[in-house]
């Protein structure tokens, strides 16, 4: 196993789970916001192959993970994307800020 | 045993006319629904009647002695396998007896208020307040279980309270209502615990089973509760007593009297129901239902005995001097129910010694036919004057001879002249009284003497006396209320004859008694002395009684002044228990009670202010304070945990 140390990859994850944030954090669009929550859960998947790879090469554990976390991100984001399209019929936008109903 | 079942309807009528009429009387039976509600206590008198006759001459007689049958029976709350509080229907001599009177008592009533009450504007209203009441009376004396007598009492209360308040917009009548509920009340709190405390000695609620085991002197119950003492008196004794606090509250005993004058402001057919035959001897009824276990105990007889014989006095007395006919009506009814109170007291159960008891239920009955009589008589008047005050009457004779004849016949059954009704029940109550204690006999032939004086000197102030300028523009009035007046003045002669003796005794078997003319010869030579005395008096206007009511002076205004008992009360409330107890726990309740649960709803308010900016509505908001959290604990898990 030579070439890419682990730490490099972990720098990738990182960087790509704190632009996740930050896009969830700063944007309005509910779209981009589930965009940002799919890059983060990326990251993990990231980090789970990472690991196992590179820790425990004679197990599967970390794969399985990721396997399993891109089936709940598929599903959720059908979940999701029904939520937005019930909100664009009712309020007629998808920005967050729009959805004020439940607030005290 | 046959079937009883059929005695079920005869509450339940009642009940169903007050649903109805109660419901949709004002929109739909405006105008006959005195008809639905008179109707349906027909069908109940009548299936009374029946029942009556069923049990008194074809089946309830086993070997001589007339049995108490559980005609039905429905455990409504069982707390334990002995101790449940059923609905019932209990028959038995007095339960039946009870049912003819207050059926035939509120059908009368019925039919006179249909001409009485026409063109009221809550007309419907008053026979729906009218029905539920016979409904709680009918349940009261047929209930098996002691916990269903305290909720048909209480329902009975409820119902007074409504009819004495009927006309609302009197706030006399405001008062009154409020009045007789509030001392009502207080004296169903003393029923309760003699309930609660007869309950927890005997082990059960039905009544059948509680005679049973607290008549029996060698039952551990009985024993127990004998031997348990509480202040120096037994625990028997104090429950006996407690629900004799009960039944003088409703049958209006000294103290507890003050509601029942009162109580005369709402309308005159409703006073003849409820406060002359059938819900004020609900207390005699209710001793008279107990009276095995009452007999078993000395003391708290002694207790019925005293309360009655000097109720019977006071109530005399102050008769004496009211102007208001009710008011007069009034006390003689608590005066009499004070008679049967101590005919009971004086009893003993069984045997030639149950003379009181008989004589007690005797009374009962006949007072319900003379005294609903001289009040719907006293209803008729006051529709022909439209005023309570004999000042304002005087000649009637003429307008009203069918008034005027009944109610001479009334004041003569009650003044107990031969051969009328009163006659015979007050001779056995005398008889009884004199077998057992002088001083209680000395005491109910003065209070005898004293009747047939105040109830002619209303009888001349009504129909002799002055003229009084009456305009008659509706005459003596329609035949629904002159019906009534001559059916039971029929009754006020002929209740006498029953041979009640054979029928109602304290054991259920048959007594034998007979009219001791030499002993009939006191009572009735004062009572034609209190008569010549009025006649003297009244007959004519003369300056006799005001001379009288000098001569007699500082008694005389006492009298007047009801011997100043309401003021007492008034003092006592006012006085006492509002600034001495009263206010105080007002204090707390406000200031400590209210003051920690205010606190509590303010410190959850200010800290729900402090915190609520953070539910701000808007989704990163939270997902910011998420990732927050999610990286204070892995500070905490990272650097911090050891």
């Amino acid at each position: 196993m030579t070439g890419v140390p682990l730490t490099h990859i972990l720098f990738v994850s990182t960087a790509l789970f704190f632009i996740g944030m930050y896009g969830l954090f700063t944007r309005r669009n509910m779209i981009t916001m589930l965009m940002s929550i799919e890059l983060m859960l990326n990251s993990v998947n990231i980090n789970f192959v990472a690991f196992n790879k590179y820790l425990f090469p004679d197990k599967l554990d970390g794969i399985f993970f990721t396997i399993f976390i891109i089936t709940i991100a598929a599903a959720e984001a059908a979940v999701a994307i029904a939520i937005i399209i019930n909100l664009y019929r009712s309020h007629q936008s998808i920005d967050v800020e729009d959805a004020t109903e439940m607030k005290f | 045993m046959s079937n009883y079942a059929y005695i079920l309807w005869i509450p339940l009528l009642p009940l169903a006319t007050f649903l109805v009429l109660g419901l949709f009387g004002r929109k739909y039976f405006k105008t006959f629904s005195g008809t639905i509600g008179t109707a349906s206590l027909l069908a109940s008198a009548v299936l009374s009647i029946v029942a009556a006759y069923q049990y008194f001459f074809v089946d309830g007689k086993v070997n001589g002695v007339y049995e108490k049958i559980i005609a039905f029976k429905y455990t409504w709350l069982a707390f334990s396998p002995n101790v449940s509080i059923d609905m019932g229907i209990i028959i038995d001599p007095i339960s039946v007896m009870m049912l003819v009177v207050v059926t035939f008592v509120s059908l009368m009533v019925h039919l006179f208020s249909l001409g009485y009450m026409k063109g009221e504007e809550r007309f419907a209203t008053y026979y729906a307040f009218l029905s539920l009441f016979t409904f709680s009376m009918l349940g009261l004396v047929l209930s098996s279980n002691i916990f269903q007598v305290y909720v048909f009492w209480e329902l009975v209360g409820v119902s007074s309270f409504l009819l004495i308040g009927y006309y609302f917009d009197k706030p006399s009548a405001v008062a009154a209502s409020k009045k007789a509920f509030i001392v009502t009340r207080f004296a169903d709190l003393g029923f309760l615990i003699g309930i609660l405390l007869l309950g927890f000695y005997a082990g059960t609620l039905d009544i059948g089973i509680l005679i049973q085991k607290l008549t029996n002197a060698a039952s551990p119950e009985f024993t127990g509760m004998a031997t348990a003492s509480f202040l120096g008196v037994s625990a028997l004794t104090w429950a006996l007593t407690l629900v004799f606090m009960g039944g003088a509250g409703k049958s209006a005993m000294f103290p507890l009297h003050i509601w029942l004058p009162d109580a005369m402001e709402g309308p005159t057919p409703v006073s003849a129901l409820i406060h002359a035959a059938t819900m004020v001897v609900a207390g005699v009824y209710l001793v008279a239902r107990l009276f095995p276990v009452f007999s078993m105990d000395a003391s708290a007889l002694n207790v019925v005995m005293y309360t009655g014989a000097f109720s019977a006095l006071l109530a005399a007395v102050i008769a004496c001097t009211q102007t208001d006919i009710k008011r007069v009506l009034a006390y003689s009814t608590m005066s009499q129910i004070g008679y049967m109170m101590f005919a009971l007291g004086v009893s003993k159960y069984g045997g030639e010694n149950g003379l009181g008891y008989m004589a007690s239920m005797f009374h009962l009955f006949t007072h319900a036919f003379f005294k609903s009589l001289l009040f719907l008589g006293a209803g008729a008047v006051i529709h022909m004057v439209h005023s309570n005050e004999m000042g304002d009457m005087g000649g009637l004779r003429k307008l009203m001879p069918i008034t005027h004849i009944a109610f001479l016949i009334a004041c003569l059954a009650i003044a107990g002249i031969p051969p009328f009704a009163g006659f015979f029940s007050k001779e056995e109550i005398l008889t009884a009284a004199f077998h057992s204690n002088k001083m209680i006999y000395g005491v109910a032939l003065f209070t005898s003497a004293l009747t047939a004086f105040y109830m002619f000197r209303l009888y001349y102030s009504i129909f002799w006396a002055k003229e009084a300028h009456v305009h008659d523009h509706h005459g003596e009035g329609t035949l629904t209320m002159k019906l009534p007046l001559i059916i039971l003045a029929i009754c006020a002669v002929g209740a006498g004859l029953v041979p009640f003796s054979s029928l109602i005794t304290s054991d259920g078997a048959a007594l034998e008694t007979h009219v001791d003319m030499i002993f009939s010869i006191a009572p009735v030579t004062l009572a034609v002395i209190a008569i010549l005395i009025a006649t003297a008096f009244y007959k004519t206007q003369n300056d006799k009684p005001a001379k009288a009511a000098a001569a007699f002076g500082g008694l005389y205004r006492a009298a007047q002044h009801k011997f100043y008992m309401d003021e007492l009360y008034i003092f006592i409330t006012k006085k006492i228990i509002f600034p001495l107890i009263g206010q105080p726990i007002a204090w707390v309740d406000r200031n400590i009670v209210d003051g920690f649960m205010n606190l509590l709803a303010n410190t959850t308010a200010k800290i729900s202010a402090l915190i609520k900016g953070f539910q701000s509505g808007k989704v990163q908001n939270y997902a910011l304070y998420f990732f927050g959290g999610v990286a204070a604990l892995a500070v905490v898990f990272i650097y911090l945990w050891k």
